[in-house]
């Protein structure tokens, strides 16, 4: 299970590397599950839980990991608002600003919980927003084998970065690769690496996060009806791997991109700029997005839904790019 | 009484600074060099007392008022100079300028353009201190108008509830740009602010050297021991107004008098330190008149290191972003 996968990759670094700790609000209890065992195992001194002092504690974080440290810093996407000064500000900005002195070896877990009537506050997908600062890397692990490998890279990463983790992806089930059937010992996945999750020949969909479970489904529907849906997860939105959905459009002719965030600047609307701008010969309909809504998440489930990426738009889109 | 070596070694860098932002000032209205500038000019007590009452491997962070920092820690001038003309050879390889000297090996985390924004930053090198159980101990400064940051508050919270070993030190200058601290600190004392958070608030005359070096020590004491941060206020006064550079913000006599300058001017902290020496028979006239020719010379020496790095490459653009770097096309 994805969050299972996550708190493994959090067990096997905390093992390795005396260095990392873990902080956030509510983690020694983990109502959350990822960070469940980390205190009875580790205690006080590396599993911290804090005061809602977003700003504060994330940017501990960060100094912590001038001088050594390699924390795990829990949140939710809601609360990184008021943490921005921190991530932004010191994070992303230190180690250009000060010439390259600083290491900031600093992983943000931030949960995006989003489609379960959580309402505007508690509904955001914000990746786009920290794909157009610099200096950070951000990682939208949709596997529980993609989580753990990409967590574990983080941690041992020197630089800031967000994982982008969605909570409808929590409780999805996957195989992941025992240690000991591993060549390298351990689950190590690269950034800037993309996955394809399912092959096919006439239409590349590429999927953010939670975005591929939807697009798995409307695979499935459209191959009832002889469309062939190839699906590229990126898995890291920066880096992004660029060749991967480039092969793939020059091998299918037709993109839609699927994506959480709202559609204005969205991931999908930099990876559709990418394919325009070096693929453009390659495609032989214009490319689809298929994003959340320009509107703030409505807590009613009569409107909700509305909002974000289904199979049913999806497997529309796809069929815009056929005809 | 503190040691005369610690005492020199104040008058030393405090002279520094002087001459320091002196010189940047002409190269200023000369031209020579772009950007705002933020001068330390009539502060330089509350800095360097702070400074020379810590280890060299302790850790010291600041603001955008951020040349006084580093020199009272023993930072290069040579460098800092060279950062401020914007050069390869300086701090940060011109990438940061005068609002953001750094100097990692000589633990300067670096000056944040964000009044309050280093302040969580320093908590965070004094967590670490903590977790791997070593003895090193953090210090970060921020202005009058800092202080009513969220970022303060979440810090010093954070800080005296995990007794962490920070100091937090308000330069009280008195001014955020034009507003006077008495129209914004809803208290009388910044440092009474520490009452607050469980940690002990210590007002201290910024003008005063040794005060500020007997205030820290005692914060320092404290910390090493492991019984967390101190909140120190140095009242204290800019000569010069917010930033030079910024048409904008250039003297206006609106915030504050000429008569007011001048009465601060009259408590100048070099002459004071100076003074108390040489009652102290430490030093004479003559010994501070040969300390401060010492002091242009060696901003001389800096300003021609400065002016003879070269400016970095277009190639150097995207250098230290990431550590391991990202290719993008």
């Amino acid at each position: 299970m994805y969050v299972e996968a996550l708190n493994e990759a959090i067990f096997e670094e905390m093992d390795r590397d005396e260095s990392v700790y873990y902080m956030g609000e509510d983690v020694r209890a983990s109502i959350y599950g990822a960070s469940r065992g980390l205190f009875e195992k580790y205690g006080e001194k590396r599993v911290l839980d804090t005061p809602l002092s977003e700003n504060g504690f994330i940017g501990a974080a960060v100094g912590s990991s001038l001088v050594g440290m390699r924390p795990i810093v829990e949140t939710l996407t809601s609360f990184m608002w008021v943490a921005m000064d921190q991530i932004i500000s010191q994070a992303a900005k230190m180690k250009y600003m000060f010439g390259g002195q600083a290491s900031l070896p600093v992983t943000i877990r931030a949960v995006m919980s989003y489609g379960g009537s959580s309402a505007a506050h508690h509904s955001d997908r914000s990746y786009p927003m920290f794909m157009n600062m610099p200096g950070l890397k951000i990682i939208a692990p949709a596997s529980p084998e993609d989580v753990k490998g990409l967590m574990k890279t983080s941690v041992r990463d020197n630089d800031p970065c967000i994982i982008f983790e969605d909570s409808n992806l929590a409780g999805i089930k996957g195989d992941v690769p025992e240690n000991n059937d591993l060549n390298e010992g351990e689950l190590l996945i690269p950034f800037g690496k993309g996955k394809i999750i399912r092959e096919g020949s006439d239409c590349t969909v590429v999927g953010i996060a939670g975005a591929n479970t939807h697009a798995l489904n409307a695979a499935t529907e459209l191959e009832k009806e002889g469309i062939s849906v190839e699906i590229i997860d990126p898995r890291t939105l920066v880096p992004l791997d660029k060749e991967i959905i480039l092969n793939s459009v020059e091998k299918t002719g037709r993109l839609v991109v699927v994506d959480p965030a709202h559609k204005v600047c969205s991931a999908a609307s930099e990876i559709i700029s990418v394919v325009t701008e070096e693929g453009f010969w390659n495609l032989q309909a214009p490319p689809v997005k298929i994003a959340a809504e320009q509107v703030h998440i409505p807590f009613t489930p009569a409107l909700e839904p509305l909002i974000f990426p289904d199979a049913e738009k999806i497997i529309n889109a796809v069929k815009q790019t056929i005809e | 009484m503190i040691p005369k070596e610690k005492q020199i070694l104040m008058l030393e860098r405090m002279t520094r600074i002087r001459q320091f932002e002196k010189a940047l000032i002409e190269s200023q209205k000369s031209g020579e060099i772009v950007g705002a500038l933020h001068t330390y000019i009539g502060e330089e007590a509350v800095a360097t007392g702070a400074c020379v009452a810590l280890n060299d491997d302790d850790y010291i962070a600041g603001n955008h008022r951020s040349h006084g920092h580093p020199i009272a820690k023993g930072g290069d001038i040579n460098k800092a100079m060279a950062e401020i003309f914007g050069k390869k050879d300086g701090y940060c390889k011109g990438k940061g300028g005068s609002m953001h000297l750094a100097d990692f090996s000589i633990g300067i985390l670096g000056e944040s353009g964000i009044v309050a924004s280093s302040v969580p930053v320093a908590t965070g090198a004094a967590l670490a201190s903590k977790l791997k159980g070593k003895n090193f101990i953090s210090l970060v400064f921020f202005g009058d108008g800092a202080s009513n940051q969220g970022a303060c508050h979440e810090s010093m919270n954070l800080a005296a509830l995990w007794k962490l070993p920070v100091i937090f030190v308000c330069e009280n200058n008195q001014f955020a740009v034009t507003t006077s601290y008495r129209d914004s600190v809803s208290v009388d004392h910044i440092s009474d602010r520490a009452s607050a958070y469980g940690m002990p608030g210590v007002l201290v005359d910024g003008q005063d050297a040794l005060a500020m070096y007997e205030a820290t020590s005692e914060a320092v004491k404290r910390a090493r021991k492991g019984e967390g941060p101190t909140l120190i206020e140095g009242l204290t006064y800019r000569y010069e107004d917010h930033s030079l550079g910024l048409a904008s913000v250039r003297r206006d006599s609106s915030y504050r008098t000429d008569e007011e300058i001048e009465e601060w001017i009259k408590r100048d902290p070099i002459e004071i330190l100076k003074d108390n020496m040489i009652s102290q028979k430490l030093i004479t006239q003559k010994d501070f008149d040969d300390l401060e020719k010492k002091e242009i010379i060696s901003v001389e020496k800096a300003l021609n290191f400065a002016r003879n790095s070269p400016f970095p490459e277009p190639e150097d653009l995207f250098d230290d972003l990431f550590t391991d770097p990202i290719k993008f096309a």
